[in-house]
């Protein structure tokens, strides 16, 4: 599934990105990295962007950024 | 409980490039991991610092003497997350790292400031710069916060996993600064021992950087500390669906109600102060030309501008407070949809909230913007927001004209809401123009919106006290120098020839001349002059005023205000304030766009666009205002 489509308070697992190289280069520095585990968070008020937690940090997406990104979602949630 | 400082356990760098005495010292690290704050700590010197990622922008110098190595130089770099760059700050750091920047010295050993707050990611960027090669030492920043939120690192196993020794500081608190002193003092003296034992991630992949950082992280027993539960409590109302907006429209309106209701009284009183301090000093000097100079020109003119201090001062208070709690980027989220519908992106908000303070660093501040085309706009429209210098005259304007009636109960006046809609006025001006510039000249399709929301931080006093200082000797000194020339040359062209009337002095003539053009706006010549002179920064205005209105007979005993609604009607008087509103009087300001847009094609644009608009705008305000009132 696409992280955009992830809900708020789950995890997933990064497993891949299709963005262009300078954009996915900087987001693999922020920790969207292949087998990463991003959390979301919350969304802003108006629905989008939406702040993930990747890394102990928290990082704002658009909806049009996060749905290039592929995640597979936790089964059952630890916490 | 002060083990800041781990003495270097492994003496050797990676390699040294060149054996011998190091000259200059880099300062480098991801953005927000406070290298400015520990640049200001080490040069005893005043560097912007606030808490959101982005706030250096260029290389800033200065010299070691904070820990006695006044013999070194200290630059201080914007942040980088790697050394590919995407955006024009962090081609600035990454050049200057590898000596290609013009001027600048190539720097021979670094000082690599990492957040131990988020050591496992921040050591991903340790991985190119000790493959550099030159001498490193890192710092372990807010390593006191780590530790109290129950963190901790075996430093002894970092610095011998990195090959480099490595320091636990705190840059806010000036805690473990020895030990940079202690390895800039064995470096200087040590000959070059060369014994490169590091095994590097392949360079530039980031996905092998990860998996050495995730090794080393866990190697050397690395916790990290639990996040801060109070920034997440806060943001779930400060980024509330309904409280989030409601919050930051509350700050918006408090901000205002706040430099009325508190700074008006005391600018009042200041203004008391002065007037009589100056009829005082005129009291000595008696009857005459030097006294009329002094008082009628100079003084009048000068103080005009100084009473408006504490206002300015409130209004840089609580920039600071949101600069450095963590706000600000909070703000840049929210208003992330309206941006986009103008075509620009989120972090374009950052700039143009700073630009509430001063137009001049804001727009040092759009080279966040990874886009250019995205960037140049936002430079253009940044001088539409409502800079600290229009307050004066915004100040002056509505205190003369608008009665103060409450609107909503005590808590807001109708002044305090005319004040606000000329702020909006301006926010919706640079909208408007972004939109146009994006949907014309400057197209380009939508950047990525990616931000690091900080945690919040309290404010500290001794940051925001600078902040106030730094501003108010700046202001002070501008009052001082250029306003005083301005209020000197202005004296004097209002009493040549001598013995005339205002109106038939140099002044005067100057006056009439121009004031056919401004006459439909509803300004007289007085009005025009003051205009003429506000093109060297927007707060001369009251100045001249000041001076205009004290050597004139017919309102020589008024004060200002009364002098001004002697003088002029309220349509008027508002259609000046619309006009400051959206005029672009500010030689900085076209000064830094030429600078960052390396043309004068866009300043020349810029000015002359803005001055159409407030000529207009002006114009429909007068005769608008004179229709129905």
């Amino acid at each position: 599934m696409a992280l955009s489509e992830l809900k708020i308070g789950r995890s997933a697992v990064v497993e891949g990105l299709r963005l262009p190289d300078e954009v996915q280069h900087h987001l693999m520095h922020m920790g969207f990295m292949p087998e990463a585990r991003v959390r979301a968070v919350r969304r802003a008020p108006t629905g989008d962007p939406t702040v993930y937690a990747v890394d102990g940090m928290e990082v704002a997406l658009r909806k049009d950024t996060a749905r290039w990104i592929s995640v597979r979602e936790f089964e059952d949630e630890l916490r | 409980m002060s083990s800041c400082c781990t003495p270097a356990t492994i003496e050797v760098g990676a390699s040294q490039r060149i054996a011998g005495k190091i000259q200059t010292v880099a300062l480098v690290g991801p953005p927000n991991s406070g290298k400015s704050t520990l640049f200001n700590r080490l040069t005893g010197l005043r560097q912007k610092v606030a808490n959101y990622p982005g706030v250096t922008v260029e290389q800033h110098y200065g010299k070691l003497s904070g820990i006695d190595r006044g013999d070194l130089t200290l630059i201080d770099l914007p942040g980088i997350y790697s050394l590919n760059t995407h955006s024009e700050d962090a081609r600035v750091a990454v050049d200057v790292l590898h000596g290609r920047m013009p001027g600048a010295p190539a720097p021979d050993a670094v000082l690599l400031v990492l957040d131990s707050l988020h050591l496992q990611r921040q050591l991903m960027l340790a991985a190119p710069i000790l493959a550099l090669g030159l001498p490193t030492l890192v710092l372990l920043n807010m390593s006191d916060l780590m530790e109290t939120r129950g963190g901790e690192v075996d430093t002894l196993a970092l610095a011998r996993e990195l090959g480099v020794p490595v320091a636990k500081i705190s840059a806010t608190r000036g805690t473990g600064l020895d030990a940079i002193k202690h390895f800039l003092d064995k470096k200087s003296e040590q000959v070059a021992i060369a014994t490169p034992r590091l095994e590097l991630p392949v360079v530039g992949n980031p996905r092998s950087y990860r998996q050495w950082a995730t090794g080393i992280s866990t190697r050397t027993k690395y916790k990290a500390p639990i996040s801060s539960e109070w920034t997440r409590k806060l943001d779930s109302i400060l980024l509330g669906r309904v409280t989030g907006p409601l919050l930051f429209l509350a700050v918006v309106f408090g901000v205002f109600q706040v430099v009325f209701s508190v700074g008006l009284p005391i600018s009042n009183a200041l203004q008391t102060f002065l007037n009589h301090a100056g009829d005082k000093v005129g009291l000595f000097l008696g009857h005459g030309w030097f006294e009329s100079l002094l008082i009628d020109g100079v003084w009048k003119g000068v103080a005009a501008v100084l009473v408006f201090l504490p206002q300015i001062l409130l209004l840089f208070l609580f920039v600071g407070i949101l600069e450095d709690s963590g706000y600000l980027a909070r703000a840049a989220l929210i208003a992330d949809r309206v941006m986009r519908a103008i075509g620009l992106n989120g972090k374009a908000f950052i700039p143009l909230l700073s630009a509430y303070a001063c137009a001049v660093p804001a727009i040092m501040a759009t080279r966040t913007i990874e886009n250019k085309r995205d960037r140049f706009a936002t430079i253009l429209v940044t001088p539409f927001m409502t800079c600290s210098a229009r307050l004066p005259i915004y100040m002056l304007m509505i205190a003369a004209f608008i009665p103060n009636k409450p609107l909503l109960g005590e808590f807001f006046g109708l002044q305090a809401a005319v004040m606000l809609s000329l702020y909006v006025l301006g926010f919706v001006a640079a909208l408007a123009t972004a939109r146009l510039l994006k949907s014309s000249i400057l197209k380009a399709s939508s950047a990525p919106f990616i931000l690091e929301l900080p945690q919040y931080r309290v404010p500290t006093l001794r940051s925001l006290g600078l902040r106030l200082y730094d501003r108010g000797k700046v202001f002070v000194q501008q009052a001082g120098t250029v306003i005083l020339c301005v209020m000197i040359v202005l004296w004097v062209l209002s009493h040549i020839p001598f013995h005339t009337d205002l109106p038939q002095s140099i002044i005067g003539h100057i006056g009439q001349w121009i004031e056919p053009i401004i006459k439909p706006l509803g300004f007289n010549w007085k009005i025009g002059i003051g205009l003429l002179s506000s093109v060297v920064a927007r707060e001369v205005i009251v100045g001249t005023l000041g001076t205009l209105y004290g050597t004139d007979p017919a309102t020589q005993s008024l004060n200002l205000q009364a002098a001004l609604r002697h003088d002029l009607t309220l349509g008027g008087a508002m259609a000046l304030v619309v006009f400051f509103a959206f005029a672009m009087q500010c030689t900085s300001t076209l000064a830094i766009v030429r600078r960052e847009t390396n043309s004068w094609k866009w300043p020349a644009l810029q000015f002359a666009y803005m001055s159409v608009l407030a000529y207009c705008a002006a114009l429909a305000t007068n005769v608008l205002i004179s229709h129905f009132f």
